[in-house]
């Protein structure tokens, strides 16, 4: 067998890319719903649309291709900020995220660069 | 602000305002019924002018290049020349019979004009000559040559107190569509289909699961359908012996309340889902009726272990 070096490959192509986005993205999104901490801030919202935006997001997280500006992290989130969003829901998305990804088997120094990439999107998420 | 210009004469929009609420505050009748973008039966053509993609979704690609757009998603930031949408757009139609399915249901039968393409379990839009314009659910295949609706007699309602008469029978009407993404797709077809819905939600998932049996699902199909009581459990019967014919098949009706009856369960349709299958893990869902019950159902799918992108929905929006 061939072991291909990864050292080259962007964080994103070490997770496995889209197909790795839409793996996670049903698991992630289940558990987001079932987290008393933060299901109230998605129960009138259209599941499909948020589905979208769950991609939007891990797609983000994992180094992959978007185009969100600390601009629109803070007008999208507004609406929930003034629902109460905090840090500590902040801490709990950041944790179901971290548990979606070990569930798929994946590294935990890569789970740490994951959760870099959200971590550095707190501020404009909460309006601070 | 922009200006419209209908049959010839020119009507300020007001800021913010669609097409078709300029419209119908200059007393212009235009057909409408959702203002949400979904039945389709506001659709207005641009001769001259720029429409914005949003006003365009879920329209046909050739419909699209001929300017034709949904009045009331469409707030334009230029003005527009319309005009109304041509024969291409609607079929027109003889409604050739109309029965009494329950207490509050008709079936009504229509024969269209020219053939009327749709997959099973999409929608279609009833415009009267008078502009009066309700999208209905289709219950029959594509192979039929009459089509099928199950339309819920509403106290009042303009449409359905007309549908429920008598001499309805032989009027034209125009139809438009088909619209909706409700419907089986072959392939899979050992994969477990859940159908769920209440009332008239009925009407779609019978389409689905004929239009299922017959391209040759062979996974377990089982359809729950909901009434409040069990005088609102239609086509029962029918739906008794096909799950006596085909093993595959099962059939679990469904009220809210209610002495235990028969094979009757008793309990909110979703609950009962749930207690007879707490896993769904690698089925495919369809559910069809009231926005609140699709919107509860559709959850309830996806947590019991349905991957989003194989829950297929139909949320019956009120016209307004």
């Amino acid at each position: 067998m061939h072991i291909m070096s990864t050292s080259n490959a962007t964080l994103f192509e070490q997770l496995g890319g889209q197909a790795a986005v839409e793996a996670a993205v049903d698991n992630f999104y289940r558990k987001v719903l079932v987290d008393e901490r933060v299901a109230h801030f998605f129960d009138d919202v259209d599941m499909d649309r948020q589905r979208g935006k769950q991609k939007a997001f891990l797609t983000m997280a994992f180094g992959g291709p978007h185009n969100y500006s600390g601009k629109d992290m803070r007008t999208g989130h507004a609406r929930l900020v003034a629902m109460g969003l905090n840090d500590s829901h902040f801490d709990a998305i950041v944790e179901l995220l971290g548990g979606t990804l070990k569930e798929m088997g994946v590294a935990d120094e890569l789970i740490g660069q994951v959760a870099a990439i959200a971590e550095s999107t707190r501020a404009d998420v909460l309006g601070k | 602000m922009p200006s419209v210009t209908w049959a010839g004469r020119s009507h300020q929009l007001a800021a913010g305002e669609t097409v078709l609420d300029g419209l119908l505050r200059n007393g212009i009748e235009i057909a409408h019924a959702c203002k949400a973008g979904s039945c389709g039966s506001c659709m207005l053509r641009a001769v001259a002018g720029e429409i914005a993609a949003r006003a365009q979704v879920g329209l046909k690609d050739s419909w699209k290049t001929r300017g034709y757009f949904l009045s009331c998603m469409c707030v334009p930031e230029a003005s527009l020349e319309l005009a109304e949408v041509g024969a291409e757009a609607r079929i027109p139609a003889q409604i050739t019979a109309v029965d009494h399915l329950s207490d509050d249901v008709l079936r009504i039968r229509l024969l269209p004009e020219r053939a009327f393409e749709f997959r099973a379990g999409q929608y279609l839009t009833l415009i009267r000559d008078s502009g009066l314009a309700r999208s209905y659910s289709l219950a029959s295949l594509p192979n039929e040559r009459e089509l099928e609706l199950h339309v819920r007699l509403i106290p009042h309602g303009r449409m359905s107190t007309w549908l429920n008469q008598p001499e309805t029978i032989g009027s034209n009407v125009q139809l438009q569509g088909p619209s909706g993404e409700c419907f089986y797709v072959p392939g899979r077809e050992e994969q477990p289909l859940l159908l769920a819905g209440a009332g008239t939600g009925l009407a779609p998932l019978w389409g689905i699961v004929h239009d299922a049996l017959q391209q040759g699902h062979t996974g377990p199909i089982h359809l729950f359908h909901g009434a409040l009581r069990p005088g609102g459990l239609y086509l029962r019967e029918q739906l008794e012996a096909l799950a006596a014919s085909r093993s595959h098949f099962s059939y679990t009706p469904t009220v809210l309340n209610g002495p235990e009856e028969g094979r009757i369960s008793v309990g909110a349709i979703d609950s009962i889902i749930g207690t007879t299958y707490p896993k769904l893990v690698g089925w495919r869902g369809f559910v069809c009726g009231d926005p609140t019950l699709v919107r509860s159902l559709k959850r309830k799918l996806f947590l019991a272990g349905i991957a989003m992108g194989d829950i297929y929905s139909d949320a019956f929006l009120p016209s307004v």
